[in-house]
C-alpha cells in the first residue's frame, strides 16, 4: 500500500473503532486504559490501533513509560478535509452544468408546447 | 440556485450526491441519458465528452472520452443494470485510467417542492478505491480549471 501522509490518513480513518478513539481525544487527552474502556476489545487490541494512528500522524502520545496519554493530532485531518473539498469543488461545477442543460431543455420543451397551442 | 450536497466520509467507500433541479423529472431524465445533453455536462475539460456509446437500457453499454489540449485521454465506460424512465438509473462505471476499479451508480429522481431531487449514490469496491477515484478526479478537473483561466486570458489579450 502507499504510503504517503494522505493515504495513511484515509487507511487509519477506515476502521470505526479507530474514528471512536478519535472521537474521544477530540474532547481531551486519554490513557490506553481510559480509551479501552468502551470497547469490547482488549487493552492490546486497543494499543495496536493506537500505532496505526501514532503512524499516521493522528495522535501523539506523551513520553512518560507509565503514563502514556494520547493527544489528538489535528493537521493531518486537516489535509485530508481540504483534500475532499478540492472534490467537492468539481462535482459541484458539473452539477452546475447539469443545471444548465436541464434548464435549456425546460425552455425549449415549453417553446414546443407552445407552437402546440398555437397550432390547436 | 439549489446547492449541491455531496457526502464524501473519510474512511468509507461511498460517495453520496445530491441535488434539486428546477425541472419535471422528465426534463432531468433526459438530460441524463440524451447523448448530446450528456456531451454538454459530464466532462470537466472545455472540449466537453466525446459520448462513443450510450445504450441506457438493462444490459446496455456506454463509453465516455475526454481528450485535453494535450491530447491525453480519459475514458469511461460501463454497463446499465436498471434503467426506470423518470425514476432510476443503475449503472456501473470504471475510469479506464484505474482499470478494473469498478463502482456502482445508483441515481434516483423524486418530486420535491422546487422540482426534482436528483440523488446519485457510488459505492466502490475498496475506500483505497473510493479515495484514488476522488484524487483522479480532483487531478481532472484542477486541469480543466487551468484550460479555462488559460481561455479567459487568451481571450482578453
Amino acid at each position: 500500500m502507499a504510503d504517503d501522509e494522505l493515504s495513511l490518513t484515509f487507511a487509519a480513518l477506515a476502521d470505526p473503532t479507530r474514528r471512536a478513539i478519535l472521537a474521544r481525544l477530540a474532547q481531551g487527552e486519554a490513557t490506553v486504559n481510559e480509551l479501552a474502556e468502551p470497547f469490547a476489545i482488549s487493552v492490546q487490541a486497543v494499543s495496536k490501533h493506537l500505532k496505526v494512528l501514532e503512524r499516521a500522524g493522528l495522535i501523539s502520545r506523551g513520553r512518560d513509560a507509565q503514563w502514556r496519554p494520547c493527544r489528538l493530532e489535528r493537521a493531518p485531518l486537516q489535509t485530508a478535509s481540504e483534500w475532499i473539498e478540492r472534490y467537492r469543488h468539481v462535482q459541484r461545477a458539473r452539477m452546475d452544468r447539469l443545471d444548465q442543460v436541464i434548464q435549456n431543455i425546460a425552455g425549449s420543451r415549453r417553446q414546443e408546447k407552445g407552437q402546440d397551442n398555437e397550432r390547436d | 440556485m439549489s446547492e449541491t450536497e455531496l457526502i464524501v466520509e473519510p474512511g468509507r467507500q461511498d460517495i453520496v450526491m445530491s441535488r434539486v433541479f428546477n425541472a419535471d423529472r422528465a426534463t432531468v431524465f433526459a438530460a441524463l441519458t440524451d447523448a448530446e445533453a450528456l456531451s454538454q455536462w459530464w466532462g470537466a475539460l472545455d472540449g466537453g465528452t466525446n459520448v462513443e456509446r450510450h445504450d441506457p437500457r438493462p444490459g446496455g453499454t456506454w463509453r465516455f472520452v475526454n481528450r485535453d489540449k494535450d491530447g491525453n485521454e480519459y475514458a469511461f465506460q460501463g454497463v446499465f443494470h436498471d434503467v426506470v424512465p423518470d425514476e432510476r438509473i443503475v449503472q456501473t462505471m470504471e475510469f479506464l485510467g484505474m482499470p478494473g476499479h469498478v463502482l456502482l451508480e445508483t441515481a434516483t429522481l423524486e418530486e420535491v417542492e422546487g422540482g426534482t431531487r436528483y440523488t446519485s449514490v457510488s459505492v466502490f469496491q475498496s475506500v483505497e478505491d473510493r479515495d484514488g477515484m476522488v484524487a483522479a478526479g480532483m487531478e481532472h478537473g484542477a486541469r480543466a480549471d487551468m484550460e479555462k483561466l488559460a481561455e479567459l486570458v487568451e481571450k482578453k489579450g
